[in-house]
């Protein structure tokens, strides 16, 4: 076997081409299904282990899926927002504590959440490097946003504008990176935290200028009046929050009018859970109360259920290279019936092509098994990034 | 050492039809077969070697009626009895010189590819002058070279019989002549029966005898 195997690898060493081709072939239809299956599983696990964390979300009634994914992934597709009327009215009912969410903005990619520290207590999350959040402008950086940006405290990240064409929009916001978390393996590490007043100061509802009662130049002041003064375009709105102009910085109207986009509710306990559930249940709500296991165990239903068509795509795939595989082969015999022929009239047996045939095959299996071995080795390292690239953020 | 009686032969097909009434070759010479295309020559090769069988006849072989042998039995008297010089040299473009020589012992179990035998490929090829050549690919050897190789691997298992089928009919006047010079020195050497078919009339004087094919059909000469 071991001359046979000897004659096999010149062959096939000697057919560069035609072995690159099968080997490719062969790892490639081996590693498909097994590295799907393990970014699969690694997705649920990923998905699952931060929904079963959050016992209830409360937002705004439309997809259910859509406000689970931004406040637990912190996803782009923002749901409809709600206020933080609907923190207050969780609070009220004494069922639950309420921690407000407002993911809406990015800093150059990154989502920033406005949140509360409740939030941090709650993720238990904790600083590795500086401090929490404390002053208005502050931001934490989870792990992996610090890492890419190369950021850390002390240093400052501008908000992204939410699109560049509204020329009349939010002015980018300066922030000053406070603190670094720790790394939690989760949707924190590539967020960017900051309090919810913050996030209101980057959409614009919450400013900071020059005290107009004190203006001295006539085009800054559109009418003044004994009780007030309207400014103009002109005035001058700060994109930096410092210690010199933090006290310029003010809210128009009653904060509990301000958007957020989900309010994780905590229950105290099980029966607390479902009586919140209950009062969300009238068909005049305009609010929705999920259980985020509920609606990714869905969402996973129908990533398996997309699994299965692509198994048995795989499947096919495989039939079919596998065919033709065996094509090659047999018009690979066909071109090598003179080599054969020479085999024969030296003296050997039928059973010698056989077992120099089973060789190449052999070959060919066992170097795939390798380069698949090795594959599924990297995509197994990497599958928590690669699920967090693909599937999630 | 060959001896040949009452031999019919014919391919399935019914094309073509050999009858060898009584042939016989002493062991040691060199003999020579001529004759025009068609005429059976390489047939004559085959029922020796028993790549083919007689539909009647018998084909001896020494003390082996190889024309009685089953197929696995046939194959391995001819890859231990048989060298056999191809015309188109029919190497393995994928191995080496050295692999090539070594080939008939891998790929039977009948011969054992030791120390001895490799040593006995390497002595071989330089006897052959191609001794310096043993790592290069048989793609990049020259006609006469890929000839020396093919004697090379004919004569390497030490064989009884030598069938040469038009061993130098691709090779030029000087590659000829020393070809088959040296083809007759390993014969010697080894001391083997040399059967050769050959369409260079020039060479005949050199060997034994000539049984020409034409006139064999009148009777063998």
């Amino acid at each position: 076997m071991i001359d046979s195997l000897y004659i096999a690898w010149k062959y096939i060493i000697y057919n560069k081409i035609k072995t690159v081709t099968l080997v490719a072939c062969v790892t490639l239809i081996s590693f498909l299904p097994v590295s799907l299956q393990l970014l699969l599983e690694e997705s649920e696990r990923q998905l699952m282990s931060r929904a079963v964390s959050t016992p209830l979300v409360v937002g705004a009634k439309g997809s259910a899926l859509d406000l689970v994914m931004n406040t637990l992934y912190f996803d782009d597709e923002v749901p409809e927002l709600i206020t933080v009327a609907a923190s207050n009215r969780v609070m009220e009912t004494d069922l639950a504590l309420p921690i407000p969410v407002y993911a809406r903005f990015q800093a150059r990619g990154n989502p920033i959440v406005g949140t509360t520290l409740d939030y941090f207590d709650f993720r238990d999350l904790r600083i590795a490097q500086g401090r929490q959040l404390a002053v208005l402008g502050d931001c934490v950086l989870g792990a992996k946003v610090a890492a890419s940006l190369g950021l850390k405290p002390g240093d400052s990240l501008v908000s992204s504008p939410e699109t560049l064409f509204d020329l009349a929009g939010v002015y980018p916001l300066k922030m000053k990176v406070v603190g670094v978390l720790e790394k939690s393996h989760t949707s924190d590490d590539l967020a960017v935290f900051v309090d919810l007043k913050t996030a209101w100061v980057i959409q614009g509802l919450g400013h900071g200028h020059e005290d107009v009662t004190k203006l001295r130049d006539p085009t800054l002041v559109l009418k003044r009046t004994e009780r007030n003064v309207a400014a103009t375009a002109k005035l001058y709105h700060h994109t930096e929050i410092t210690e010199k102009n933090i006290d310029s910085f003010h809210f128009h109207g009653g904060l509990a009018q301000y958007p957020i986009t989900a309010v994780i509710a905590l229950p105290h306990d099980d029966k607390s859970g479902t009586i919140l559930r209950g009062r969300y249940l009238s068909r005049q709500e305009t609010r929705q109360i999920v259980r985020p296991e509920d609606v990714i165990d869905g969402l996973l239903q129908n990533i398996f259920r997309i699994k299965n068509v692509l198994d048995a795509v795989i499947s096919v795939v495989a039939l079919a290279t596998i065919l033709a595989i065996i094509l090659v082969f047999a018009l690979s015999l066909r071109l090598r019936q003179r080599e054969i022929q020479t085999i024969f009239k030296l003296g050997c047996r039928r059973a010698t092509i056989a077992r120099l045939l089973t060789a190449e095959i052999f070959i060919i299996v066992v170097m795939s098994g390798v380069f698949c071995g090795a594959l599924i080795f990297l995509v197994n390292q990497f599958s928590h990034d690669l699920v967090r690239m693909l599937f999630i953020r | 050492m060959i001896h040949i009686q009452q031999l019919q032969f014919q391919y399935p097909t019914g094309e073509f039809r050999l009858s060898i009434d009584e042939f016989s070759i002493t062991k040691g010479s060199k003999v020579a077969v001529i004759g025009p295309s068609g005429s059976g020559k390489t047939t004559l090769l085959n029922l020796i070697a028993g790549i083919m069988t007689p539909l009647k006849g018998t084909v001896s072989v020494g003390d082996t009626q190889v024309s009685g042998l089953d197929d696995r039995e046939r194959r391995d008297f001819r890859i231990t009895n048989i060298g056999f010089v191809f015309q188109d040299f029919e190497l393995l473009d994928y191995l080496n010189v050295l692999d090539n020589v070594l080939h008939p012992f891998r790929i039977t179990g009948a011969l054992s590819l030791d120390g001895e035998a490799r040593a006995r490929a390497t002595n071989l090829a330089q006897e052959m002058g191609i001794g310096d050549k043993l790592k290069r690919n048989s793609n990049d050897l020259s006609h006469g070279e890929k000839q020396r190789v093919a004697i090379c691997r004919a004569l390497l298992p030490q064989p009884k019989i030598i069938l040469a089928d038009e061993a130098t009919g691709n090779l030029d006047p000087d590659n000829k002549g020393l070809i088959l010079d040296l083809l007759f020195q390993s014969v010697e050497d080894h001391g083997a029966t040399l059967l050769a078919v050959t369409h260079d009339y020039e060479l005949l004087r050199r060997f034994d005898r000539v049984v020409d094919f034409k006139q064999s059909q009148e009777g063998m000469n």
